[in-house]
C-alpha cells in the first residue's frame, strides 16, 4: 500500500493587493506519495512557491484542503502548524537559509535542539549528516566562511537530519553555478533514494528539471502538466 | 541554544552594542554618583544636626522644649530602672545626660547669650562632636572639670583667647541670677559658625554646682544602630521614659526630617528620568536588531520555532544587554566614587551652604538601596521596555518574514 505524503483538494489561494484580488492558486488537486521526488516547475508568478508555502504550513490556503502526513494543514492554528514544521517537515531555501551567528554544525542541530533531542546525539548526528553531505571538516565555520553551494548543503544536511517526512526545497540552486547546483541535486536524489523521504523541489532550471522523478508543470496558478520522468 | 544566539547576536553590530552598553554604563554611574553626592550632602546635614547635640532620641522633662530651664529636670537615672536597662542594651550605641540652659557669658570686652551645657565628658565622646573639634587647649576630663570649652568664633567675639577667664550667668531654680568665672580650657571649632557662637561647655558637675541644681538633668541623649530606622528604638524608650517627652532627631529638626523624604522622591525622579533617556535608545536598538533580523526570525520560525521562543530569544539579548552594562556602570561607579572616600573640597561653595549644615568637604554616601534601587530601575524598566521590540519579533508572520528571501 502506497502511503501519501501531501494531498491537496480544490486549493486556491487569493492575494489581497488592495482593491485588486490575485489568483495566485486555482483549484490545486494534487497527491505526492512518500518517497517521490517531485519538481515544480513553471516560469516566475506560476504559483510554484504559493504551492511550497501551502504544503509548508507557512500560508493558509483561501479554499480547499491541504492534508500533510496525514494532518489537516488548513484547520490547523499556528501553533499546530509551527510543530508540524518542525517534526515533519525540512526546508531548504533558496538563500538566507542558516542562521549567522551559528556555525555550520550549530546550524544542523538548531531543529534537533527544538525538538528536544539531547545534546550528545545531537551533536554525533549532525556531525555525520554533515560528513554525508561532504562538508566533514567545515562543522566550526560560520555561514560567512562557506560558499554558496556548501551553504546549501549545510541547509540540506539540516533538512535532512532529523529524517523529516517531507522536504520542502524552493529554488534551491538559483544561486549556485551549475556544478554546485548538479551536485547539490545529486545529494539530494541520494538522501531521496537512501531514506524514502519525500522531497518537493521548485525550479524554473531545466537543469534542475533532469533530476526529477516526477515533474509537476504549473502556469497561472493552475497545474498544467504531471508527468513521472525517467532520469 | 536560544541563549548562544542571544548572546551572539549580541555582538553582531558590535559597535552599535557598545555604544548601548557605554549609555546602560553611564546612566547607572550617573544615577550611583548623582544619588551619593544627594545622600552625601544630606547625611552631612543630618550628621551636623544629629553630632551638634541632637543624637537619634532624647529624653527631655514635660516642659523643657517649651521653656529649656533649670526648673524642667528629668529624675536621676536611677530612679528608672527601665530606662537604664534599655540604655545598656545594645540597641543604644551611645547616650549621655546633659543640663542645658540658656546662660550669659561675658568677657572684660564682650557679652553674648549661649546655650549653657554641662555634660559627661567621658560619655560625650561617640556622641557628639564636641571631643573631636578641640583644636586648642584640651577636652574636659571629668564632670568636676571646672575649665569652659568655647567655639572659636565665640572667642573671637568676646576678643578673648585660650586659658583667659570669662563669667557665666544663668538662673537657678529658684529664679535667682547665679554667676561664676571659668578659665576657657579649650576651644573647638566645627563647620558651622552657628555652632561655634551658641554652645559653651561644661563639667555636668560643675555646671550642677553653678546652677545649684539637684542630680537631675535637662536631657538624655542617644544614639540607635541607624538614623532612618528607630521605630523599634522610640517605642521602646517612651516604654521606659513614660514620665518623660522622647523626641526623634526627625521631630527635634522637621525641616532635616522633610528633606530626607523629598531626597527619597527625588532620587526615584531622578533615576527614572535617566532611565527614560536611556530607554529610547534601548528599544532603538532592539528594534534595529529585529528589523535587521527579519528574514532570520522568519527562517528559524519556518523551521518550527515557537514565537515564544522568539520572545524570549529578543529578551535574553536586552537582559544580556542590561547585565553587562549595569556591571561595567557599577564598577565605574565603584571605582570614581573609592577614591573620593575622604570627601571632595567643595570650599568654594560651602560658606554659601553653611546655614544648611554643610561643611567645606562633602563626601558621596553611597546607599545599597539606593544601588539595588538604581540597578533595579534600569533592569526591571529595561526588560519592560524591551518587551515591545520582542514581542513585534515574535509576531511577525513566517511567510511575510521570509518572503524576501523566497521571492
Amino acid at each position: 500500500m502506497k502511503n501519501t505524503a501531501v494531498e491537496c483538494h480544490h486549493l486556491d489561494k487569493v492575494f489581497k493587493q488592495g482593491n485588486l484580488s490575485v489568483n495566485a492558486l486555482t483549484g490545486i488537486d494534487i497527491e505526492i506519495l512518500s518517497g517521490e521526488f517531485v519538481c515544480l516547475s513553471g516560469p516566475s508568478g506560476s504559483g510554484k512557491t504559493t504551492l511550497l508555502n501551502m504544503v509548508g504550513g507557512l500560508d493558509q490556503p483561501t479554499a480547499g484542503e491541504i492534508t500533510v502526513a496525514g494532518q489537516r494543514l488548513d484547520t490547523m492554528t499556528a501553533l499546530q502548524r509551527a510543530d508540524l514544521r518542525l517534526h515533519h517537515i525540512g526546508f531548504v531555501f533558496q538563500a538566507y537559509n542558516l542562521i549567522p551567528v551559528l556555525s555550520a554544525r550549530e546550524n544542523v542541530e538548531f531543529v534537533m535542539q527544538l525538538q528536544g533531542i539531547e545534546e550528545k546525539h545531537r551533536r554525533s548526528q549532525a556531525l555525520e549528516i554533515l560528513d554525508q553531505v561532504g562538508l566533514s571538516r567545515m562543522e566550526n565555520r560560520r555561514p560567512a566562511e562557506l560558499s554558496g553551494g556548501q551553504q546549501q548543503r549545510v541547509a540540506v544536511a539540516r533538512a535532512i537530519v532529523s529524517r523529516p517526512e517531507l522536504i520542502l526545497a524552493d529554488e534551491p540552486t538559483a544561486n549556485l553555478d551549475s556544478a554546485n547546483s548538479d551536485n547539490l541535486m545529486e545529494l539530494m536524489r541520494e538522501l531521496n533514494s537512501n531514506s524514502r523521504t519525500t522531497f518537493i523541489i521548485s525550479t524554473h532550471d531545466e537543469g534542475v528539471m533532469k533530476f526529477a522523478k516526477r515533474l509537476v508543470r504549473l502556469h497561472d496558478g493552475r497545474i498544467v502538466g504531471d508527468e513521472s520522468v525517467e532520469s | 541554544m536560544i541563549s548562544r544566539i542571544a548572546w551572539r547576536n549580541l555582538w553582531r553590530n558590535r559597535r552599535r552594542s557598545i555604544i548601548m552598553l557605554s549609555a546602560i554604563s553611564l546612566g547607572i554611574w550617573g544615577m550611583i554618583w548623582m544619588t551619593a553626592l544627594m545622600r552625601g550632602m544630606v547625611d552631612q546635614m543630618i550628621d551636623s544636626s544629629i553630632e551638634t547635640l541632637s543624637g537619634h532620641i532624647q529624653i527631655h522633662a514635660p516642659g523643657y522644649m517649651d521653656d529649656p530651664s533649670i526648673e524642667y529636670l528629668l529624675p536621676p537615672l536611677n530612679k528608672s530602672p527601665a530606662l537604664q536597662k534599655l540604655l545598656a542594651s545594645d540597641e543604644v550605641v551611645a547616650w549621655s545626660e546633659r543640663i542645658r540652659v540658656p546662660a550669659v557669658i561675658r568677657s572684660e570686652r564682650d557679652v553674648y547669650a549661649v546655650t549653657l551645657v554641662g555634660i559627661d565628658p567621658a560619655r560625650e565622646r561617640g556622641l557628639s562632636f564636641i571631643a573631636e573639634s578641640i583644636t586648642q587647649g584640651s577636652y574636659l576630663s571629668s564632670v568636676n572639670d571646672n575649665r569652659l570649652l568655647l567655639g572659636k568664633k565665640l572667642v573671637e567675639r568676646l576678643e578673648t583667647r585660650l586659658n583667659r577667664r570669662v563669667v557665666l550667668m544663668s538662673q537657678d531654680p529658684d529664679n535667682n541670677i547665679t554667676e561664676r568665672g571659668f578659665r576657657i580650657g579649650g576651644i573647638f571649632e566645627t563647620s558651622l559658625q552657628a555652632t561655634e557662637t551658641a554652645y559653651v561647655f561644661a563639667g555636668i558637675e560643675t555646671v550642677r554646682e553653678l546652677l545649684k541644681s539637684g542630680p537631675g538633668v535637662s536631657e538624655i541623649s542617644l544614639l540607635g544602630q541607624d538614623y532612618r530606622n528607630l521605630d523599634s528604638l522610640l517605642e521602646k524608650t517612651r516604654s521606659a521614659a513614660s514620665y518623660a517627652d522622647v523626641q526623634t532627631w526627625l521631630q527635634l529638626d522637621p525641616y532635616l526630617g522633610s528633606l530626607l523624604g523629598v531626597m527619597d522622591g527625588f532620587v526615584l525622579i531622578w533615576f527614572i528620568v535617566i532611565f527614560l533617556a536611556l530607554s529610547f535608545g534601548l528599544v532603538n536598538t532592539l528594534m534595529m536588531a529585529v528589523f535587521e533580523r527579519t528574514r532570520e526570525i522568519g527562517l528559524i520560525q519556518a523551521l518550527g520555532m515557537k514565537p515564544s521562543y522568539i520572545l524570549l530569544m529578543i529578551l535574553i539579548e536586552s537582559i544580556a544587554m542590561l547585565l553587562i552594562g549595569l556591571t561595567a556602570g557599577n564598577v565605574l561607579s565603584w571605582l570614581t566614587i573609592l577614591p573620593l572616600k575622604n570627601g571632595i573640597d567643595v570650599s568654594a561653595v560651602a560658606s554659601g551652604l553653611e546655614w544648611a549644615g554643610m561643611s567645606s568637604t562633602l563626601v558621596p554616601a553611597v546607599k545599597t538601596y539606593d544601588v539595588v534601587l538604581a540597578n533595579a530601575v534600569v533592569l526591571v524598566l529595561g526588560l519592560l521596555a524591551s518587551l515591545f521590540p520582542a514581542w513585534r519579533a515574535s509576531r511577525k508572520v513566517p511567510i511575510e518574514a521570509i518572503t524576501r528571501v523566497w521571492q
